[in-house]
Order: C-alpha cells, then sequence, then structure tokens
C-alpha cells in the first residue's frame, strides 16, 4: 500500500512528463475504441443486413448451384424439394430462380442476373409487393447501384432480353416498379428482381428454383431432396473475411500507435531512473528492497494507463457518443466495390473490444515500465546511494 | 374454291421454301472452309478493324487466329462442338468460354461468342415458307419466312430476303419469341468462289443497341481443302 500511494506521490510530482503520457496513452485509446467500434459496427450492421436483403438466415441450394461460380447458373435450376413444401407455406422458406439475362438502357447492353421472387415474401426486404402485375405491364425492382448503372428511374420501360429453358432468345419490355436502397450489394448490383410467376412464364421453368431463401425458424437445417444446406456460418464468409482484414489492419492500427504511446512511457522511465539514483539508494536504505524499488518504478509506470483510461474516458465518452449519433459518413464507392456499407457507418462498442483494450495498454505500459527499472534489482545500492547506476 | 387452292398452294410454297434453304446451306456450308476476313465493328466513337485466319470443320470444329491489330494479335480460338476456348498471349493463358460468358460480344463487336457457336445448318432448324418477292440492292428476292423446328433454336423464327437466282441471304432478321426483332444481317459484294455464290460482306447489328453495328468482309476464302487434324486441338491455342 505504502509503494502505491509512493507511486501515485512521485507521478503526480513529475508534473510535465506525467501530463504528457498520459494524454499520449488516452489518445491511444479514445482513437483505438473508436476505431474498433466502428468495425464492430460497421460488422454488425453488414451481417444483419446480408441477412435481411440477400441471404436468410440460411438457404437450400440446387445441386449445381454454387453462387461463388456464375458458369454454374445455367445449370442450378431444379424443381423445389417436396421436402420443404411445409415451410414454403408457412412463410419461413421462399424459392429464388436465377438466371442471365441482358437489358438494353439507352441502345446499351448489360448483362445481368434476373431473380424471380415470390412477391408475397416476407423473409427479405426487397419490395416484392410491386411486382404484382397491373396493366399488363411485366414489372420489375432494382435496387439503387443498378438504377444509376442503367440510369433507370421509377416508371421506366428497359427491353429484357433471356433465353428459356432451351436457350431460345425471348425479349420484352419491362418496367421499373420500385428502387430499393440496401446497402448489399448482393442484392442489387447487375440484379433484377421479377415475379417469380412471370419468369416461370418467360423460361417455361414452372415450379423451380435455384435457392431456397429460410428464415431462423425454418425447421430445414440439413441437406434436404439432393439440395444443398448452407447455414448461416457459410453464407456469412463475405462478411467474416472482409473482418478478418479489417481486424488484422487494426492490430497494426493499435500497435503502431501504442508503440509510439508506449515509447514515451520507457524514455521517461529510463530517464526517471537515470535522475532518481540517489532517491532510489535512500529507499534502499531505508529498508525498501530493491525488488520493492522496481516494483515501485513499474507501478508508476502502470499508473500512467490507469490515469490515461480514466482521463481519456472524461474526454473520449461525450466524443464517443456524439459519434454513436452522427456515424461516419461513407462514400459511395464503398457500397459500389461491393461491401455492406450504408450512407454513414455506427459505431457499437463492445464491453469486450472496450476492455481488450485497455487491458493490452495496462499490460504493455507496466511491461515497458518494468523493463528499465528491473536492473535496479541488479544494482550495488551503495553506488546507488552514490548516485551511480550504470 | 379459294380455300381449297389456298390450301393447294401452302405446302408448295413451304416445299419450295425448305428447297431454298436446302440451297441456301449448299452454297454456305461446305466440309472445310479456311477464311481470312476482316471485321470492323463501329463504336460510339471510334471503329476497331479486327483481322483474322480462321479454319473450320463442318459445322463442329472451327479455329480462329487473329492477326491484327498488334493488341489482339496472337489471340486464338477453338470450337469444338459445344465448347469453346480462347488463348490470350498477353495472359499466356487459355480460358474456357461457358456459362455468361458466351453472352459477351467477340471483340467488341455486335455478335457474341453463342452466334459463332450456333451454325448449324438452316435446314436442321428451319422450316421455310415462301411468303412473297421483293427486291434488295437491286436483285429480285425471295422472301422467306423461317419457322424454328427444334426446341433449342436461338431465333425462333426468322425474315430472310434471299437472292432468287444466286440462292444466297441478302438480309434476315432474327425475331425473339415475343416477335421483338433481335438481330439484322444484311449480306452483298455477292462473288462467285469456286463454282458457288458467296457474300464477301456481310453486316451484324443487333437491333436493340445503339451503333451501325459490326462489318464482317472476307478477303480470301477457300472451300473443301484437307486441314490437318491437330488444327482443332487445344495445342493449337499456345503456337
Amino acid at each position: 500500500m505504502l509503494i502505491i500511494r509512493t507511486a501515485f506521490k512521485n507521478i503526480i510530482g513529475a508534473g510535465r512528463a506525467t501530463r504528457l503520457n498520459i494524454a499520449v496513452l488516452s489518445f491511444v485509446l479514445v482513437i483505438m475504441t473508436a476505431y474498433n467500434g466502428m468495425l464492430d459496427g460497421w460488422i454488425a450492421e453488414s451481417r444483419r443486413d446480408t441477412i435481411d436483403w440477400d441471404a436468410g438466415w440460411s438457404q437450400l441450394w440446387h445441386p449445381n448451384y454454387d453462387k461463388y461460380d456464375i458458369f454454374t447458373l445455367p445449370d442450378a435450376h431444379g424443381k423445389i424439394p417436396i421436402q420443404i413444401d411445409n415451410a414454403l407455406q408457412a412463410g419461413m422458406a421462399t424459392p429464388v430462380l436465377v438466371i442471365q439475362a441482358s437489358v438494353y438502357p439507352q441502345g446499351r447492353m448489360l448483362n445481368i442476373q434476373l431473380k424471380g421472387i415470390d412477391p408475397e415474401q416476407q423473409i427479405l426486404k426487397i419490395p416484392s409487393l410491386s411486382l404484382h402485375s397491373a396493366g399488363g405491364e411485366t414489372p420489375v425492382v432494382i435496387g439503387k447501384r443498378m438504377a444509376a448503372t442503367t440510369n433507370l428511374k421509377k416508371g421506366d420501360r428497359v427491353m429484357l432480353r433471356w433465353r428459356d429453358r432451351n436457350g431460345v432468345f425471348d425479349a420484352r419490355e419491362v418496367q421499373v416498379a420500385a428502387i430499393f436502397e440496401t446497402t448489399v450489394g448482393s442484392a442489387d448490383a447487375g440484379q433484377m428482381w421479377i415475379a417469380l410467376d412471370d419468369l416461370y412464364a418467360m423460361t417455361d421453368m414452372q415450379g423451380e428454383a435455384t435457392y431456397i431463401v429460410m428464415q431462423r425458424e425454418s425447421p430445414v437445417s440439413a441437406d434436404t431432396g439432393g439440395w444443398h444446406f448452407k447455414d448461416n456460418d457459410f453464407l456469412q464468409t463475405d462478411n467474416r473475411i472482409l473482418e478478418q482484414s479489417s481486424r488484422a489492419e487494426s492490430v497494426i492500427i493499435f500497435t503502431i500507435l501504442l508503440t509510439l504511446a508506449l515509447l514515451a512511457v520507457y524514455d521517461t522511465q529510463t530517464l526517471s531512473i537515470f535522475r532518481r539514483q540517489k532517491e532510489i539508494g535512500t529507499y534502499v536504505a531505508l529498508g525498501m528492497t530493491p525488488r520493492g524499488v522496481t516494483t515501485l518504478f513499474t507501478i508508476e509506470g502502470t499508473t500512467y494507463s490507469l490515469f490515461a483510461a480514466f482521463f481519456g474516458a472524461i474526454w473520449g465518452a461525450p466524443l464517443l457518443y456524439w459519434f454513436t449519433k452522427t456515424g461516419l459518413p461513407m462514400p459511395e464507392a464503398y457500397g459500389d466495390i461491393g461491401m455492406a456499407v450504408g450512407d454513414a457507418m455506427y459505431p457499437v462498442y463492445k464491453l469486450t473490444t472496450v476492455a481488450t483494450t485497455l487491458l493490452v495498454v495496462i499490460f504493455f505500459s507496466a511491461l515497458v515500465s518494468y523493463l528499465p527499472a528491473r536492473k535496479i534489482a541488479q544494482q550495488n545500492m551503495v553506488l546507488a546511494l552514490k548516485g551511480k547506476i550504470n | 374454291m379459294g380455300l381449297v387452292l389456298g390450301g393447294l398452294l401452302l405446302p408448295l410454297t413451304a416445299q419450295d421454301g425448305n428447297q431454298i434453304l436446302r440451297k441456301i446451306d449448299r452454297n454456305m456450308s461446305a466440309d472445310s472452309r479456311i477464311i481470312e476476313s476482316t471485321m470492323i465493328v463501329h463504336g460510339k466513337r471510334n471503329d476497331r478493324t479486327i483481322t483474322s485466319k480462321s479454319h473450320t470443320m463442318g459445322t463442329g470444329k472451327a479455329f480462329t487466329e487473329y492477326l491484327s491489330p498488334a493488341r489482339e494479335r496472337g489471340t486464338k480460338m477453338l470450337k469444338l462442338e459445344k465448347e469453346m476456348w480462347v488463348y490470350s498471349p498477353a495472359t499466356d493463358r487459355t480460358i474456357m468460354i461457358s456459362g455468361h460468358m458466351l453472352r459477351q460480344s467477340v471483340m467488341g463487336s455486335d455478335l457474341s461468342y453463342e452466334d459463332m457457336m450456333d451454325d448449324r445448318r438452316y435446314e436442321d432448324i428451319y422450316d421455310a415458307r415462301v411468303t412473297g418477292s421483293e427486291q434488295v440492292d437491286g436483285r429480285t428476292c425471295h422472301l422467306l419466312s423461317l419457322t424454328a423446328k427444334v426446341d433449342d433454336a436461338a431465333y425462333p423464327s426468322q425474315k430472310m430476303w434471299v437472292d432468287s437466282e444466286r440462292l444466297i441471304p441478302l438480309r434476315a432478321e432474327l425475331y425473339a419469341k415475343s416477335g421483338q426483332m433481335l438481330k439484322q444481317i444484311t449480306a452483298g459484294d455477292v462473288k462467285q468462289v469456286e463454282g458457288r455464290w458467296f457474300p464477301m460482306h456481310m453486316t451484324y447489328k443487333d437491333v436493340l443497341k445503339e451503333g451501325k453495328g459490326t462489318e464482317w468482309i472476307i478477303n480470301t476464302i477457300s472451300f473443301n481443302q484437307s486441314i490437318p487434324a491437330n488444327v482443332f486441338s487445344k495445342a493449337s491455342l499456345r503456337k
């Protein structure tokens, strides 16, 4: 207790060096909390939006379908397995049929994926209710990215060309019934959504699907009728890979910032031991063991990080709270490259992430405080009393 | 009386149409062909000219090597029945063209890879009916209405203007199942080559797209030459 009280008095007495160390360490703590919060917020949002807009909770894939291999698409359709009839009727699953097609906006040709979906489905947030035909038109819905690429607006008509199940060309004008906004590029870019029954009539693929999207409550949890079950973990693969890569970036940034801050602590400690040789000798002369002196200096260094946490909370908490309200505006280009990013990124501060950051800062502060202090225990204390520590 | 006469005439015109198709196939197809050609792709801002040399054997095998421009020189395409590969010297890689890539245009032209793949004989795919007679470029043409007789014809119907004397299509319109016109092909500069008439200049136009289409000019053509079998092998792509 005496050591802790002495350490506390010493660092208060150190004045400018203490303020500098605390400022630098608190800066690192707040910045890393903000950065990790941003990362956690983005990951949580992209996972949620992927479920809501694109993947559902789980899926059943036609045996020939591979989302990551577009070459599989022409053969990736078949009759929906009867084993999931109950889930379909209960609204816990909805089929999606995907074919390749081309659209001709303003005389340009664009290859797209045409996705047929039940207008009444409520699993994905695609505004499928707009796909109910009216007045002889064939309605389609597209995302904001696709609308930007094709320069189409709600109500516009565009020529669509596709091939039926035998490879026969067909073409007709379709009308954009709605334009939705989603952070999930894989539900938007290069895609058009159309009523499943319309697509059946257009392709002669009645009762077929490419994959089935299912809710969390769906009883299907394994391969069914020869179709492959894909769980949420698999469907979040893209997000997980992005998360891993972003976590690695976070560790690199944290390491750089922390190293710079700890250099200041290390420097202060080294200088302090050099300047306070007589004080160290006096401690020993008064009965403190060399190990006790090492502990005192280590506690002094570690206390910087505790003060940094305290002051960081004072100036950082309002800032971080304000950040949760305003978010960090994101350029549209991020969404265009397929990342599930909204207009702004809102941080989520997880207790585990904040606690881990704090513990890492405290641990390394203690370590860099101990490293220069440990040689005190190896010194001749008589020489130390004379101010001659090497 | 009119109905009876019409009923008698209709099979006759259909028969005539199919005979004309057979003659067109005889003119246009051969056991083998070697063609040196120039393709002019009319773009929005500028035109691109690409020359190539092709060897074809029947309807199943084709090998094309691009000779110019420098950017495309050495690019080779091999078609074996339903499969197609493209070799790019820039990357020294051979890729198989399948799936959505078949719908991509060849060298930015109005022709897709799948257009190039489907070169079955007309008479194998369509039933033709003579529906009239019209003038095209000063030549008297039979106007044929072609209807697919197989399920997998890319274009279920076509309108074709066939030179009544030389039995060469001078114009064709290709339609989708809905009746929407998709492509237009015009042919000209018909010359007699090795005893058969052949159009040396063709223009392909995707009518849904803006632009002037793609011209295909045959510089030299020879029929029924013997082509070594190893030309139609994947090994020849890297030679």
